[in-house]
């Protein structure tokens, strides 16, 4: 036929492999998908210039801290959000409302605890911050089933009811919170033996930005290890590349879109509890400001993957970090020039995601 | 085993109309996959063959008719439900996850539990470079590899239909020989409905056949018949002569 | 004639025809029917919303593509004229100088923005004018020497359009001929002149090569369209009407500041009126901002009286108070997206058509 006469010229190379497998065939070269670490350099260049031109080794790594446990904080709540589009091919905006609940949650669970909190006693401060977590995490987790079910389930598929339905849900649920909680600032403490600073020579490492570095490791690290190594893991980056093969394969893809969904908001409940303790302060309107971030980190990462969300968080938050302090006013601006640059050189992002 | 066709089929269209949005696809597709053996769904470019199979595996909702699965009714049916009623699919752009490797798409198929390794043996007889390329991303095999692929992943645990959409499509013909065993391999274990534009590559395997065009069954009757009649084949077919060495 | 002005596009319902003539006739009476400086206030920013909203159906109704940054370019209207006339002067050629500016600088972010974020996915566009307005709004508050950061900047406009200028001697239908009466009928004839360009943007080949790119894009891409150019396009007019907007609003109020011009709350606003009114037909507009921004000014009262009259309830009065005034507005927001997503303009045509 017409399609076999065109194709004797091509894969020639496919004959041996279905020789049998006696037959000696070509060299054993076995393909493997090249890496590609080009991407990576990147947070390398941006510190280094940035080290050549602040001038001080001890404010860098200081700024380079800093924005270590920022990137961290933002990784957790892109993370999710990264899955959801990658799987679903949903959009939330309304990602931010879970930030913020997480935080106002954690804000409640630890008031009537200042007395761990405010204890001479790490493990104390700890266990009182593992309860408002985990707290703030349940919670978020649950709102996020309701949430998927009336919010985001009547619109799959249609991108431009998506944007405004979350959109509005995320400003409801905002107001709602000035609403239960007043509208004026709320501050939540530190615990006290995560205060200060751990000093080596003349650098200070602020102890809560090596918790938050830590953590966001934990998360990037458990997420990595689920991804690759469970059954659940493989249908989820199954999922983000061919929805409707594993739909194909018997699996429920429903389910596990409502997992992820869940597992998305409960991170970016505890994003938010980080979040506001790195701050100290914080409204309603804490998931609005961060969300710009977010949208800008999971852009730069390429939606839907994990990896890339981790360097597109670090990235962003290097350059917030240096531009804050060697030009105060155009931090933001900066985020948005190296998104800019970024799509220029891979209109994907760093890594994107192979679909169908 | 050519001409016999048992009383109650294993998979059963009929009256089946589809809608892609606005077009209407399928109209009123009809026909039957008698249990064993290989039925080909032959059919010119743009006849509907990739919209029944998507219409079988519940990947289109039908719109009007029905589809019967072992005397079920399927076709309101969910796609996983319909795969869980044991059909499996190997769609034409073979979709295997190119994120994952071999294994990990073959982990995925077999859904029930760990991989059978006797089964798997029987797969690599057919198949070796899956073995071969067990550790390697699938997005960096061959076209043919994929392929292989595809379909191991449809035959890693038994079913009892496999869809196949134009797994000759693209490929050498020394693949294509490769392919003829694997499926005579095949057959003998389970029933199989086959979509091909190879016309060749069809006569030597199908033992009933039906050709569509136009959203439509055309013709309906066994492979040996068809392949003796070439003034059919061309009628339904298109095919000019020269196709048939 | 009337046709020719309307592009041949006209209301395609009597109720419609006969609701946009008030709000017309409305508009062009204002200062003769409703005397006092609220209502011509009200009558002012609703031709100022209008061209706002008109600009952002453009993208959200007719290319189908969301942007949050509709304000950003109100905003740099309003700034880029005011900060020319608190700068330079108050004088007409700097007054047409700052539009100028404005309109070159926020075709050319427009441009900018979809040229990075409408060649992969049209989704990333909302994202990115989302993560850019919010850059805009901090960078306009941060830059104080030049924008008066919070505050914002009150300047003088040119004589003519001045309060205090008296243009007739005897008062005309017993209202005072004032700077202020020539500037309301010059953001009026400029509204609806620019209306009546994006009518006939709409209406032309341009714009039905975008509602078929919003139906299908990969149809169109078929057909042989370029749907990033397009797109991209789209969003460059709909940017440079909205700058036109925010330097009307700017002429009006003498005053440009973040709150009014660039503020979320804004764009929440003109989002509302889209929807309402009807996304894909500029009439919507017409309707949407009228009708809201009428609204606004009464509900935001009847909320004042019911969050005092359900004192003594639990969270209630928290829920009915005045500030929570946008926790009404989302909620409305969702519930048309859902149960009204064809808005009031979509509703009248459809029962026409029947
Ligand atoms: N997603 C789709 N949207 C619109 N039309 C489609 C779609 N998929 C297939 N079609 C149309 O349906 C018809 C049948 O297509 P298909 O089933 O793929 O044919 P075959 O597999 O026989 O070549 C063709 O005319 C094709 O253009
Ligand atoms: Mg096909």
């Amino acid at each position: 036929m017409k399609k076999m006469r065109q194709n004797k010229k091509t894969e020639g190379d496919d004959m041996a492999d279905i020789s049998a497998p006696a037959a000696p065939s070509a060299p054993d070269a076995i393909p493997k998908k090249s890496l590609d670490l080009l991407p990576l350099a990147l947070p390398l260049v941006i510190g280094l210039a940035a080290w050549l031109l602040i001038g001080s080794t001890t404010t860098w790594l200081t700024l380079t801290l800093a924005a270590l446990a920022m990137g961290m904080m933002v990784f957790v709540i892109a993370s999710g959000l990264t899955l959801v589009f990658g799987l679903m091919d949903v959009i939330n905006f309304g990602h931010g409302a879970f930030i913020a609940i997480g935080a106002y949650l954690a804000m409640t669970v630890l008031a009537p605890l200042s007395g761990w909190v405010q204890a001479d006693n790490l493990a104390l401060n700890l266990a009182a911050l593992l309860i408002a977590a985990v707290v703030a995490m349940i919670g978020t987790g649950a709102l996020g089933l309701v949430f998927e079910r009336i919010i985001i389930r009547p619109v799959y598929g249609q991108h431009l009811k998506q944007i405004l339905i979350t959109m509005g849900g995320l400003i409801v649920a905002e107001q709602l919170l000035h609403a239960i909680f007043g509208g004026d600032q709320k501050s939540m403490a530190l615990p006290a033996g995560l205060r200060g600073a751990i000093i080596i020579g003349d650098l200070a490492l602020e102890k809560y930005r090596l918790l938050a570095v830590a953590v966001g490791l934990a998360v990037f690290a458990a997420m990595q290890l689920t991804l690759n190594r469970s059954r659940i893991g493989l249908l989820i980056r199954a999922g983000v590349e061919n929805s409707e093969m594993v739909e194909a394969l018997g699996y429920r893809i429903r389910r596990l879109f409502v997992g992820v969904f869940v597992a998305g908001s409960a991170l970016a409940g505890l994003g938010g509890v980080l979040w506001a303790l790195y701050r100290e302060t914080f409204t309603a309107s804490i998931g609005g400001d961060v969300m710009v971030l977010v949208f800008i980190v999971i852009i730069i990462g390429g939606l839907g993957s994990v990896g890339g969300c981790f360097l597109g968080a670090i990235l962003v938050a290097m350059m917030a970090n240096y531009t804050a302090f060697l030009v105060p006013k155009v931090a933001l601006a900066s985020s948005i020039l190296l998104m800019v640059a970024i799509l220029m050189w891979r209109p994907q992002g760093l890594y994107p995601v192979a679909k169908r | 085993m050519a001409d016999r066709i048992p009383a109650e089929p294993l998979l059963r269209l009929e009256g089946v109309h589809t809608h892609i949005g606005q077009y209407h696809i399928l109209q009123g597709v009809e026909f039957d996959v008698p249990e064993g053996g290989i039925t080909m769904l032959l059919g010119r470019n743009g006849a509907g063959k990739t919209t029944a199979l998507r219409t079988i595996m519940g990947l289109w909702q039908p719109s009007r008719g029905s589809v019967t699965f072992e005397g079920r009714a399927i076709g309101g049916l969910t796609t996983p439900e319909i795969a869980l009623s044991g059909i499996a699919y190997v769609p034409e752009t073979m979709a295997v996850f190119s994120d994952l490797t071999v294994e990990e798409n073959m982990i995925l198929a077999a859904r029930s539990g760990p991989l059978d390794r006797k089964r798997l043996d029987w797969i690599f007889s057919f198949f070796p470079a899956m073995q071969k390329f067990w550790h390697s991303p699938a997005g960096v095999l061959s076209g043919g590899q994929k392929q292989m692929l595809a379909i191991s992943r449809a035959i890693i645990e038994p079913r009892r239909l496999i869809l196949i959409d134009e797994p000759t499509k693209g490929l050498a013909p020394a693949i294509i020989e490769g392919m003829i065993g694997a499926f005579e391999a095949l057959k003998r274990e389970t029933t199989i409905l086959l979509v091909e534009q190879n016309f060749r590559f069809a006569a030597s395997l199908g033992d009933t056949v039906a050709v569509m065009d136009d959203g439509r069954i055309v013709h309906r009757g066994t492979m040996t018949a068809l392949s003796a009649d070439e003034a059919l084949q061309t009628r339904l077919l298109g095919l000019s002569l020269d196709a048939h060495q | 004639m009337i046709g020719k002005l309307l592009s041949y596009d006209p209301p395609k319902s009597r109720v419609l025809g006969v609701v946009l003539a008030i709000i017309v006739l409305g508009l062009a009476l204002a200062p003769f029917l409703f005397p006092g400086a609220a209502a011509i206030n009200t009558a002012a920013k609703i031709c100022i919303f209008i061209v706002l909203v008109a600009s952002y159906d453009i993208l959200i109704g007719y290319t189908g593509i969301v942007s949050f940054a509709q304000t950003m370019f109100f905003g740099i209207g309003g700034y880029g004229v005011g900060l020319s006339l608190y700068f330079l002067g108050p004088t007409w050629p700097v007054l047409a100088l700052g539009i100028v500016i404005a309109l070159i600088l926020g075709v050319a972010l427009a441009f900018v923005i979809g040229l990075v974020s409408l060649r992969v996915k049209a989704i990333f566009f909302a994202m990115i004018t989302l993560a850019v307005a919010s850059a805009f709004l901090i960078l306009a508050t941060q830059l104080s020497e030049l924008t008066g950061g919070e505050d914002g900047r009150t300047f003088r406009v040119p004589e003519l359009l001045r309060p205090g200028t008296k243009l007739l001697e005897a008062p005309l239908f017993g209202l005072e001929i004032t700077g202020r009466i020539a500037a309301y009928y010059l953001v009026f004839l400029a509204a609806l002149a620019l209306f009546l360009v994006a009518l006939r943007l709409v209406n032309s080949c341009f714009g039905r090569v975008l509602q078929a790119i919003r139906e299908n894009e990969s149809r169109a891409e078929a057909l042989g369209y370029r749907v990033v150019y397009y797109r991209t396009l789209a969003s460059c007019l709909s940017a440079a009407l909205a700058v036109c907007a925010g330097v009307l609003s700017a002429i009006w109020l003498r005053y440009t500041g973040p709150e009014t011009t660039l503020s979320f709350a804004i764009m929440l606003d003109v989002l509302l009126m889209v929807v309402i009114g009807g996304m894909g037909t500029l009439y919507g507009a017409v309707i949407g901002a009228s009708l809201f921004i009428l609204a606004q000014n009464y509900l935001q009262k009847l909320m004042g009286v019911a969050s005092a009259a359900t004192e003594g309830f639990p969270l209630l009065p928290r829920l009915l108070h005045p500030d929570r005034w946008l926790l009404l507005l989302g909620v409305l927001f969702v519930l048309s997206v859902y149960f009204f997503p064809t808005g009031i303009v979509g509703r009248l045509t459809q029962r026409a058509r029947k």
